[in-house]
């Protein structure tokens, strides 16, 4: 049976098992309809034009696996960041491991989608956000929304800051021979109220993975939001990740995303203003190789007056590996004094490597500034010779001259235990041990 | 202690270095003059082993060692060191970390330790007084953002902490002013041992007022075609590169 037809036959199963007398039930049910009329994106699409889900879709997915996996928190520990005190909501196989997790309700919520989906307590915030800055069009959103059941939850009511960061971790064991998992978090961040969020999904074994992650984040007025997502998982590993962000006044919303590790990587990033004097950033650095693909397709659209939004994207490519940059701003008539800023810097290290980038600026506005720039580029030979020279072997040196070429976006993390986690990954991603820690 | 017979080069199709010979012992001071396009910074570029260059004729010994076939970082842990005329910026990585990484990495070449971390501050406070560099100049971004001066001045710290054996320095003296070329001298002379030599490439005599060359050479179209003592300097000064182009 073709992956499509599983699905829809497994949404029926899954009505069976949930109350479909729900106004949620709705929701579902227009949402897997969409899906029923659009099936997977394929190449023919525009915005699907450089990454191809067939190969993937091959496999025979299970779509519930069937027990949680008992995982130790000494054998994953190395995926969390440990050297800090944080909370956790930790999943394996989609389902929600306790003894794995720290959550809390204590002044802030940190916990449960399925809690807050089901419980009468939630209801109101459910159908004050859930879905509704998700796109009903696009036929993956519409997919996870038609199973969303479990994620992450996290509620910062009005003037908190979160006493610490809170780790989102999705762990896939692949007991069975492949596993499609659809994620669904959200975010509310009250007025004047911060939160510093780090994602990852991370695979323990080889068995291929799908996942089908959506995020919703809303951002009330003056909140300040930093989000971080570390995608380093096996070459099994595929990837979509869904995240809608709507922002109101004055709020300052990041989201950075780290991408070295996985088969296939879509990112589907997507800025939504509803204030004026907000700043979206969107940042991201890709190291990839072998025949690794990673594809971002952000899209800004500002909608207000007075709002501004960086963009910069660093990627690095070796082997066979190819990575996209699809970087849409929209800015609306009444957005004026926008300033809209776009960066894709792009290095190949092999003849092989393959950049595709696309900047895509649409402006209905007279009185805004907008830049864009995309470079691909090779390895700047004169800086390799300077290295060279003082004595630094090549790889080292390259693996110097990678550093400081992603170091604009390494700089804008904000938590210095994670800076320091990246830049270790960045280092054995290249290979080098150097003399001080890069 | 440098040995270059007959040195030819190219790049691409062009030959820039048309029968290079020079002879450096140790304790010696050698200036290279000469106009625009005379082959200056292409010859120390080679000494180096920058692959852009074709060498298509001709040897380079260091202690009778054969360079061919060495690296840049090779040649680099073998004592060769060449003060760049545009140093590179590299963000995100420090002066000080810029310099442990290639001072261990040359260490760890020629079989030693790491240099331990007390050690290595205590030469870094040391040279970088040489140098007259402000201590908050060290926790910088290496050359980025640094001012023309900065950077030259950085140049001949980095000398100072590799302690090279033959140090080439490529127009170290443009874009000094007179306080900067006073202190970048000092650090030079100060530097000089008779085990150690220095190349001083210029295009000007105004530098070798402050390090005084033993030797001067001038290269012209590929070729030296003249050398003398310090003096020849002046009488370049005085007379123009014209009198040399004339002469040949």
């Amino acid at each position: 049976m073709e992956l499509k037809e599983k699905l829809l036959s497994s949404f029926m199963a899954f009505e069976e098992r949930i109350d479909v007398h729900s106004e949620l039930h709705d929701v579902r049910t227009a949402a897997i309809k969409n899906f029923e009329n659009k099936g997977f994106p394929t190449k023919k699409e525009e915005s699907w034009k450089y990454t191809s889900l067939n190969a993937i879709l091959k496999n025979d997915f299970s779509v519930f696996p069937k027990t949680e996996n008992a995982i130790q928190y000494s054998d994953v520990k190395k995926y969390f960041l440990h050297e800090i005190d944080t909370y956790k909501v930790v999943f394996v196989d989609g389902v929600f491991s306790s003894h794995l997790s720290s959550t809390t309700h204590d002044g802030i919520d940190v916990c449960l989608m399925s809690s807050a989906l089901n419980k009468p307590k939630y209801k109101m915030i459910i159908d004050t956000y859930f879905n509704k800055i998700a796109s009903k069009e696009e036929s993956l959103t519409s997919l996870n929304t038609a199973f969303a059941n479990e994620g992450a939850y996290i509620n910062i009511p009005k003037s908190k800051v979160a006493d610490k960061p809170i780790e989102i971790m999705y762990f896939s064991t692949g007991s069975e021979t492949a596993i499609l998992v659809q994620p669904r978090n959200l975010v509310i961040v009250g007025e004047n109220s911060h939160v510093q969020i780090i994602e990852r999904h991370q695979s323990l074994n080889e068995n291929p993975v799908l996942t089908n992650s959506v995020t919703e984040i809303f951002a009330q007025k003056r909140a300040i939001v930093d989000y971080y997502k570390i995608q380093n998982d096996n070459l099994e590993a595929n990837l979509i990740d869904n995240t809608y962000v709507s922002q109101k006044q004055e709020s300052h919303v990041s989201v950075h995303t780290f991408s070295f590790g996985g088969n296939l990587t879509r990112n589907n990033l997507n800025f939504y203003h509803f204030g004026e004097r907000l700043t979206s950033t969107l940042n991201g650095i890709t190291i990839i190789g072998e025949s690794q693909h990673v594809d971002h397709y952000t899209l800004v659209n500002h909608a207000t007056p007075n709002c501004e939004s960086f963009q910069d994207y660093k990627g690095i490519f070796t082997d066979r590996s190819t990575g996209v940059f699809n970087g849409k701003v929209y800015v609306e008539r009444e957005a004026q004094k926008t300033n809209a800023f776009q960066k894709s810097n792009n290095i190949l290290l092999s003849d092989k490597a393959t950049i595709n980038a696309k900047p895509q600026l649409e402006i209905f506005a007279d009185d805004v500034k907008c830049s864009h720039g995309c470079t691909i580029g090779q390895l700047d030979e004169t800086a390799m010779f300077y290295m060279q020279q003082r004595g630094i072997p090549k790889k080292e040196a390259k693996a110097l001259l990678m550093y400081a070429f992603s170091n604009a976006v390494i700089e804008n993390i904000k938590i210095p235990e994670l800076k320091q986690r990246i830049t270790t990954i960045i280092a054995n991603k290249l290979g080098v041990k150097i003399g001080f820690d890069l | 202690m440098l040995s270059i017979k007959n040195l030819h080069a190219s790049i691409g199709d062009k030959e820039i270095l048309k029968g290079i010979n020079l002879q450096v012992n140790a304790g010696e001071v050698h200036a290279i003059m000469g106009p625009n396009g005379a082959g200056k910074s292409t010859l120390s570029a080679i000494i180096a082993g920058n692959e852009n260059y074709e060498v298509t004729e001709g040897e380079i010994f260091l202690d009778g060692e054969d360079l061919a076939d060495l690296a840049p970082e090779e040649r680099a842990h073998k004592g060769v060191f060449l003060s760049f005329q545009y140093p590179v910026e590299i963000p995100g990585v420090s002066v000080t970390n810029f310099m442990r990484t290639a001072i261990n990495e040359t260490r760890k070449a020629n079989g030693q330790e790491e240099m331990p971390a007390n050690e290595m501050l205590k030469v870094i406070r040391e040279k970088s007084e040489l140098l007259e560099i402000d201590r908050k100049f060290l926790s910088r971004s290496l050359n980025e953002g640094f001012s023309g001066g900065e950077k030259k001045r950085n140049e001949i710290f980095q000398m100072a902490m590799l302690d090279p054996k033959l140090a080439i320095l490529d127009e170290t003296d443009s874009g000094l002013d007179i306080d900067a070329l006073r202190i970048v001298a000092n650090g030079v002379n100060k530097l000089k041992s008779d085990k150690n030599a220095v190349i001083v490439i210029t295009h000007y005599q105004r530098l070798l007022d402050y390090i005084v060359p033993d030797f001067v050479h001038v290269l012209h179209n590929g070729k030296i075609v003249k050398s003398g003592g310090a003096e020849l300097a002046h009488e370049l000064e005085e007379k123009g590169y014209d009198w040399i182009k004339g002469e040949n």
